[in-house]
């Protein structure tokens, strides 16, 4: 089921690389003391390096190297023992140096992996090809005083982890699903917050299309800062199928950076190549280089590793009985596997059906809510672990579990507070739902006439009209018992 | 009462201790004598006022006892390039006339700590870059020792300002610094002591950057004991500088006057040749006797890799120049002028801001990092070096310290500095500029007077954080020569 794009004179497929900037969690930024914070009033996180005053000179934070190397271990990748910072020469207000301190020929991790789920339910590596540290730059506001720029420095300097990929991706999905990983994996590292609507990830992706067959990778052009994984998909989509077009129609595609209208779902063109600036890349000579990653450092980063989510999730399989997709899905945000793990440590809970809550049900609460966190929950972890000890316990049917998680949501109550306050409690008295069985039999004969000559489906339709009779409240066990032995 | 300002640092040093004068009696001999010299342009701007203030809180100490070193009450003179707190720093340069520092470089605070005043801030060719400062935008200095027929002559460069200001008595000693030569080469010209020492062995942090990898502060003085004094102050770790050494300071005044007896001295062969100036191959010839005779065995050396210094210093430097002048663009500090767009902007402050020298500079070095440019230029000329070093440490598996001249000539008239190309000036710094390609210490020491009644200077070369050496042959030059300052 792989991705093609039909043309009119074949089908093409598409190859894209990402190039992601990750926003390193660090106290202060890359080369100064200054805060890292994002906010604030306009310059008031600024030390002079940051706004590039004569004499003054970088220091590199280690913590960010370390993070740095962190990452790159979450990546599977190699970490480069001497890596080099370079200076990126150019010219921009909110440029204060007039050069990015950087890393160009010498990154500090190399080659690397990350594996994504494809919709068929396989895995697919995506190589990585570097993750490089740099620093940001700072913010040009345009539209504050009338004909006049204003320039804030408090971004300028924090630091960034630039991750490349390899073009190994052949359609948005694959993106997507790249882009998802990525984040979960710095998010459970605690190296970068993943959050790509405030801009500490931020994303541009490299897309080309080929003939199918074809192992030639034809000219690519560059989409900068697509800020949601959605807008990255549809982004690619459009792009991919301009290219098409403009090969169909025997035109050329030139290498260019464009930008993406998440309104119009297009891109425009922003700079062609011949106006891309010579960088002149050169080591930075106000750093004694190389960087060097010690063992000791190296030792250091490998015993702070938290468990990553490949591992979780087959943790979760045997720990918890559950299936491969659901452990997945589960691990896919740290902070859903967190709070999973908390709910099941609730006296009585259960797993699986824990799980099942929150894939299904919770799950669905967030999207119709725009709820991103799943601690923005009323319903707590520990109220979805006591829920499915009620059920577990048989205090309330499945049915009612599911019911009772939008009330909370809405109530902020105790689980055990609505459902006493509701009467929602499970009837597992034999003698009542006997008594109501009886009567759906009696009102429905000629659907117990077609049942007992073989029209097996019906017993559905006495076991939903028993949980209606009941308000959900009865104890589908009983209830199916019941009706086996009374349509006998 | 003699002439405070003849005394050296030494002299005030013990003076102050016994209390023969007051550091506001020396200072305020001193601010005459800068006033007096001001036809020299030694200074971009006098802090009389404020080094008087400075005087007074030392004379304090010293009545005290509570003296905090040799260098306290002691007038200094810094060069324009070391940022001063509060204290306009210009660097030479229109683009930076105004500028005024909220922060003090690690020299220069390491150097007020040490209790000395600060008499100004001394002239110094744009960014550092020349040989003859006289690419400040403040106007040339002109050197206080004249040619026998009279006319004036240049300072040397980029440290003009410092050696003319030490050279006329308007301050005890001063603040350089050297990215191939800016030191030494002043110094030669206006005969005084001047000292590079190895990269990393001072702070770079507040200086104001030509060439990163290869600027070094260092002091220049009018004795070789005082720049021991003044070094050791200068000296040290640094942790807001990376490129800084960690390597403990040693006492170099303890070890000045131990002698040379037993140490090997290298002269390259590569520069005894028929090109060489015959009173300059004198003036060596001089030092080398000098030596001899106090009991260090001189021999000859190669460094084959020498003549590939000077282009691979004039890759290196402006290459990195062209990054580090980068943040001269109007935006936030410093001259703006104005145009319809940022680029326009940029163009018409940096045309006004920077003057010829310092726009070639930066042209050139644009050029070799450019795409298609920089493995020919930058990172061949990056691997030159390493050789030149290699070809210091080689020498140093024979020798203690290398003897050299400082500059193929004495100092030249302002006339014949307008009949020199580009080409021709940058030639100057051929005996100066591998050392700071290869990061080794080299003290500059006037040993001879050349018939033009022009000082000529002597180069001594140390392996890398031994400037003690340096120093022990520096002094014995110094007391055994013919030269004499005044």
């Amino acid at each position: 089921m792989s991705y093609i794009i039909k043309g009119r004179t074949c089908d093409y497929e598409v190859v894209i690389g990402l190039e992601v900037h990750c926003q390193v969690i660090s106290n202060a930024k890359l080369f100064s003391g200054a805060s890292a914070a994002s906010g604030g009033t306009p310059n008031d996180h600024v030390a002079f390096i940051d706004a590039g005053f004569p004499g003054m000179l970088p220091v590199v934070n280690k913590f960010c190297v370390e993070q740095a190397v962190k990452t790159g271990l979450g990546l599977n990748a190699v970490i480069n023992k001497e890596s080099v910072f370079a200076r990126k020469n150019y010219f921009y207000a909110d440029l204060p140096q007039g050069y990015q301190i950087s890393q160009f020929d010498k990154p500090i991790v190399g080659n690397g992996y990350l594996e994504i789920e494809l919709e068929n339910g396989s895995t697919k590596k995506i190589g990585i090809e570097r993750l490089h540290l740099e620093q940001d730059a700072g913010k040009s506001i345009h539209d504050m005083l009338p004909g006049k720029s204003c320039i804030d420095l408090n971004r300028s300097g924090v630091a960034l982890m630039e991750i490349v990929s390899k073009p190994d991706m052949s359609s948005p999905f694959e993106a997507g699903a790249y882009l998802t990983k990525l984040r979960s994996i710095v998010r459970y590292l605690e190296t970068c917050d993943g959050n790509m609507n405030e801009g500490s990830m931020r994303c541009d992706a490299n897309v080309s299309v080929r003939p199918v067959g074809s192992t030639e990778l034809r000219t690519r052009c560059e989409i900068k800062n697509v800020n949601s994984i959605r807008y990255l998909m549809q982004a690619i989509e459009y792009e991919a199928n301009r290219h098409v077009d403009a090969y169909d129609n025997g035109e050329e595609i030139y290498q260019e950076t464009r930008l993406f209208n998440a309104h119009k779902k297009e891109t425009r063109s922003m700079r062609g190549k011949e106006n891309a600036n010579d960088y002149r890349y050169f080591p930075d000579p106000d750093l004694a280089f190389p960087l060097i990653v010690t063992d000791e450092l190296l030792e250091k980063v490998k015993n702070s590793m938290p468990e990553m989510p490949d591992e979780k999730s087959k943790r979760f399989m045997t720990d918890y009985k559950l299936s491969e997709e659901d452990a997945k899905r589960l691990v896919s945000e740290k902070s859903v596997a967190e709070y999973f793990e908390e709910a099941v440590k609730e006296k009585g809970s259960d797993a699986k059906k824990a799980a099942a809550l929150i894939l299904v049900e919770l799950a669905a609460i967030m999207g119709e809510k725009q709820i991103e966190n799943i601690r923005d929950l009323k319903t707590t972890a520990s109220r979805l672990g006591r829920i499915t000890a009620l059920v577990e316990d048989g205090t309330i049917g499945l049915r009612i579990a599911k019911e009772l998680l939008p009330m909370i949501e809405e109530s902020d109550k105790e689980p055990e507070a609505i459902i006493e306050e509701k009467g929602l409690k499970q009837v597992s008295d034999t003698k009542e739902i006997e008594k109501i069985i009886d009567k759906i039999i009696a009102d429905n004969p000629k659907n117990v006439e077609e049942y007992k000559a073989g029209k097996e489906k019906l017993f559905g339709f006495f076991v939903g009209q028993a949980m209606k009779a009941t308000q959900g409240k009865a104890n589908p066990g009983i209830i199916n018992n019941i009706l086996k032995e009374k349509l006998k | 009462m003699a002439d405070l300002t003849s005394l050296s640092i030494a002299e005030l040093s013990k003076g102050f201790n016994n209390k023969e004068f007051s550091s506001t009696e020396v200072t305020k001999a001193y601010i005459e004598n800068m006033e007096k010299g001001r036809k020299y342009n030694a200074f971009i701007t006098e802090t009389a006022e404020h080094a008087l203030k400075q005087a007074q809180e030392s004379d304090k100490r010293i009545s005290k006892g509570e003296r905090l070193s040799d260098l306290d009450g002691v007038p200094l003179g810094i060069k324009d390039l070391f940022c001063t707190e509060n204290i306009r720093t210009t660097a030479a340069s229109r683009i930076l006339e105004n500028f005024v520092p909220p922060y003090e470089s690690t020299v220069t605070s390491k150097l007020l700590q040490a209790g000395s005043v600060f008499i100004g801030k001394t002239n110094l060719d744009e960014f550092a870059m020349g040989g003859a400062n006289l690419t400040s935008y403040f106007g040339q200095a002109v050197n206080p020792v004249k040619r026998q027929d009279g006319a004036e002559v240049v300072t040397g460069g980029s440290s003009g300002g410092s050696a003319a200001a030490v050279a006329a008595d308007m301050c005890a000693g001063a603040t350089g610094t050297d990215t191939g030569g800016s030191i030494r080469q002043p110094a030669a010209f206006c005969g005084i002591v001047g000292i590079k020492p190895t990269y990393g062995r001072c702070s770079r942090y507040g200086i104001i950057a030509y060439a990163s990898s290869l600027d070094q502060a260092g002091p220049m003085t009018k004795t070789v004991e005082d720049a021991a004094i003044m070094l050791e102050k200068m000296a040290g770790f640094d942790e807001f500088d990376s490129t800084s050494a960690d390597v403990a300071v040693p006492d170099f005044k303890a070890v000045l006057k131990n002698g040379v007896k037993g140490l090997k001295i290298g002269m390259p062969k590569e520069f005894l040749n028929n090109d060489l100036n015959a009173e300059i191959a004198a003036a060596w010839h001089e030092g080398k006797e000098i030596l001899e005779k106090a009991g260090a065995e001189v021999k000859e050396i190669s460094l084959p890799n020498m003549k590939y210094a000077l282009a691979t210093y004039y890759i290196i430097a402006p290459a990195e120049a062209s990054s580090n002048l980068a943040r001269y663009d109007g935006v936030r500090f410093g001259l703006r002028v104005d145009g319809s767009s940022l680029d326009e902007m940029y163009e018409n402050t940096r045309s006004a801001g920077f003057g010829a020298e310092v726009q070639r500079r930066i042209m050139i070095g644009t050029y070799v990092l450019s795409a298609g440019y920089y493995d020919a230029y930058y990172l061949k000329a990056l691997n030159v070096r390493k050789l030149i070093r290699q070809d210091y440490i080689n020498a140093f598996k024979e020798v203690d310290a290398i003897l050299t001249p400082v500059a193929p000539t004495t100092a030249f008239t302002i006339e014949e500095s307008k009949t020199f190309d580009p080409v021709t000036n940058y030639l100057q710094d051929a005996f100066t500029v591998p050392v700071n390609l290869a990061k080794l210490p080299a003290i500059s020491v006037p040993v001879k007077t050349a018939a033009n009644g022009l000082p000529i200077g002597l180069q001594l070369i140390g392996k890398d954080f031994d400037e003690e050496t340096l120093f022990k042959g520096a002094y014995v030059l110094e007391q055994n020569n013919s030269w004499s300052r005044k």
